[in-house]
């Protein structure tokens, strides 16, 4: 691992399972994505029978690593959303790190310096201090401020887990406050890119979400990236006795009249349960219902992204660079869509992870997101392989002279290593079809599906960011897999309108 | 099973369930809730770490009596028998 300077041991695991022990079980799990393993955790912890079957030889998901010439990466996951201090209070990871029993000093989190949304003329910068973004406001958008003001009172005010919000479009609802077309641009773009299965626009109860991942709470890394959260989980999976097999996916769900009975793995076994919970979104998993479908056609999302990644000697710092994450649009109007050629030109987002407090890297590292055409990838990488590999050369090329903009010297200096995914890539990955990073933009938000018995988490579940995957998951096991238990409790045990319905109870 | 057993178990279970949180200016006639950071994800951990370590089921209709440490006591002792 020459990219760490401290041997964090969290290699993968050697001797894993591949077949499962059992041929029944209370609930299978497909996935070991981030809400995946959740989601396990939690029903084994109360003594469920639980299965976690993996396509994949590493969990993660969407957000992983891989190791390529000695180098660790992470893949997916720029930055922990929702930073938040040690037990301050009601905060999304304090409630996460709760359920999940995992003491806050083993996330090892470090705090970023501080990020920035960039147009054209003018620039925004935010950290995990509301203050900084107030005052570039103030500085940037006088006219706004009050305005800002009022909208960040409504956000702060807003129930955004409760699972009855109606769909509101966000971007009228902001417009109610804020009346410069560019600040509302500006806004949008972080929210949209890190988060939004729809286009150019997302259901405000979402947007508010992500407003209070990012500007509100902020980003953080931990100490050895995305493994050492990955390794966290499977500790905890190991350490309450959920049985985990990867290299083996679900090839099938069983169901009889509408009702789950079992599934069919990838290695060919048949295994009973009356319960599944699948992170592998909406449209993929009714893919795997064997019956006749019932009528039900969630939409494939129509977002990718490439990813780029390079390695120099030289540090953000040794350019001047500040900055955690850039989100760098070069008009006035940011366009979040699928583009018509193969990426977007016009915008990007840097990741510069040696920019957190605690940089535990050996060199420097630069990631860097386009959006990107999915069919035309496909297309290229199908039909013409030489020309989808002159392709991916020509993302690192424009990825370069991004960079080149924000550090001048750094096209000059020598790069030892890099590294393009494509949106073929991603859907290799994480199985989501079209490569989609954010899911389908039909959500189901109380986990639901047309069918008795199976749930879903994760990305079309609807709670963004990894710490609200983690969290899908936990609520989703809460739901459908504990308090099922007990009849009387149909109602709702997700975040928000569970903390109406148990707690009014409990607080006389 | 004496009140104060019954009350070191329910400290036990919230200690575990409430990770960081310090017990030790705990008020028993105070709702819980109010002095501890505890959301209903907790309280349902309450009751499932209840029934998973001393097999006592608490039904939904009863939730209302865990809110203070004393109506906790007073409402599982008997159940603990």
């Amino acid at each position: 691992m020459g990219l760490l300077k401290e041997e964090v041991n969290l290699a993968i695991p050697m001797g894993r399972q591949f077949d499962p022990k059992e041929t029944s079980y209370d609930a299978v799990i497909i996935g070991a994505g981030m809400s995946g393993m959740a989601a396990a955790i939690r029903l084994a912890m109360y003594d469920k029978k639980v299965l976690l079957l993996e396509r994949h030889t590493i969990s993660g998901g969407l957000n992983s690593y891989y190791n390529r010439r000695k180098r660790s990466l992470d893949v997916g996951l720029h930055a922990l959303t929702n930073f938040a201090a040690k037990k301050e209070r009601g905060r999304p990871l304090t409630k996460l790190l709760k359920q999940l029993r995992l003491p806050y000093e083993e996330l090892q989190l470090s705090p970023q310096f501080e990020s920035r949304v960039q147009f054209p003329e003018v620039g925004l910068r935010f950290s995990n201090d509301l203050d900084l973004l107030l005052s570039e406001i103030e500085k940037n958008f006088p006219h706004e401020k009050d305005n800002f003001s009022k909208l960040l009172h409504h956000i702060e005010n807003f129930n955004e887990v409760a699972l009855d919000n109606k769909t509101v479009m966000a971007k009228d609802e902001v417009r109610r406050f804020i009346k410069d077309p560019l600040l509302v641009e500006m806004i949008f773009c972080p929210l949209l890119i890190y988060g939004s299965a729809w286009e150019n626009d997302m259901d405000f109860s979402q947007f508010v979400i992500m407003f209070k991942s990012i500007f509100i709470e902020g980003f953080g890394r931990s100490r050895g990236g995305v493994r050492r959260i990955l390794e966290l989980l499977r500790n905890r999976l190991e350490e309450v006795g959920a049985e985990v097999c990867y290299r083996n996916g679900v090839k099938k769900i069983i169901t009889e009249r509408g009702k789950v009975v079992g599934v069919v793995t990838d290695r060919g076994q048949t295994l009973k349960t009356p319960k599944v919970l699948s992170c592998a979104g909406y449209p993929e998993t009714l893919s795997l219902i064997d019956e006749e479908k019932i009528d039900s056609n969630p939409r494939v999302g129509r977002l990718s992204f490439t990813e780029t990644i390079i390695t120099l000697n030289e540090r953000p710092k040794d350019f001047g660079l500040k900055d955690t994450i850039i989100f760098h649009n070069n008009q006035n109007h940011y366009s979040y869509q699928r583009p018509e050629s193969l990426i977007d030109h016009k915008s990007a987002v840097l990741c510069l992870p040696n920019n957190f407090r605690d940089d535990d890297y050996q060199e420097g590292v630069y990631r860097l997101t386009m959006m990107a055409n999915y069919p035309q990838w496909r297309e290229l990488k199908e039909k013409t392989p030489q020309l989808y590999k002159e392709k991916k050369e020509e993302v690192l090329q424009e990825s370069i002279k991004i960079l080149e903009s924000y550090m001048p010297g750094f096209k000059n200096k020598e790069i030892t290593f890099s590294d393009v995914f494509s949106p073929t890539t991603v859907e290799r990955y994480t199985g989501h079809f079209g490569g989609c990073v954010y899911g389908s933009p039909d959500k189901s938000r109380d986990g639901t599906t047309p069918y008795d018995g199976l749930f879903l988490c994760g990305t079309d579940q609807g709670f963004l960011g990894i710490i609200g995957s983690m969290l899908s998951g936990i609520s989703m096991a809460n739901l459908h897999g504990l308090m099922a238990s007990t009849p009387q409790n149909k109602g709702s045990t997700v975040q928000g309108n569970e903390e109406r319905e148990i707690s009014s109870s409990i607080t006389p | 099973m004496e009140a104060t057993e019954v009350r070191q178990i329910v400290l036990d279970i919230i200690e575990d369930v409430a990770l960081d949180e310090d017990l030790s200016n705990l008020d028993d006639s105070v709702a819980l809730r109010e002095q501890l950071d505890l959301d209903s994800m907790d309280f349902l951990d309450i009751v499932m770490e209840l029934k998973k370590r001393h097999k006592v089921e608490v039904p939904q209709e009863d939730y209302p009596q865990l809110a203070t440490m004393n109506s906790c006591v007073e409402y599982l002792t008997p159940k603990m028998q």
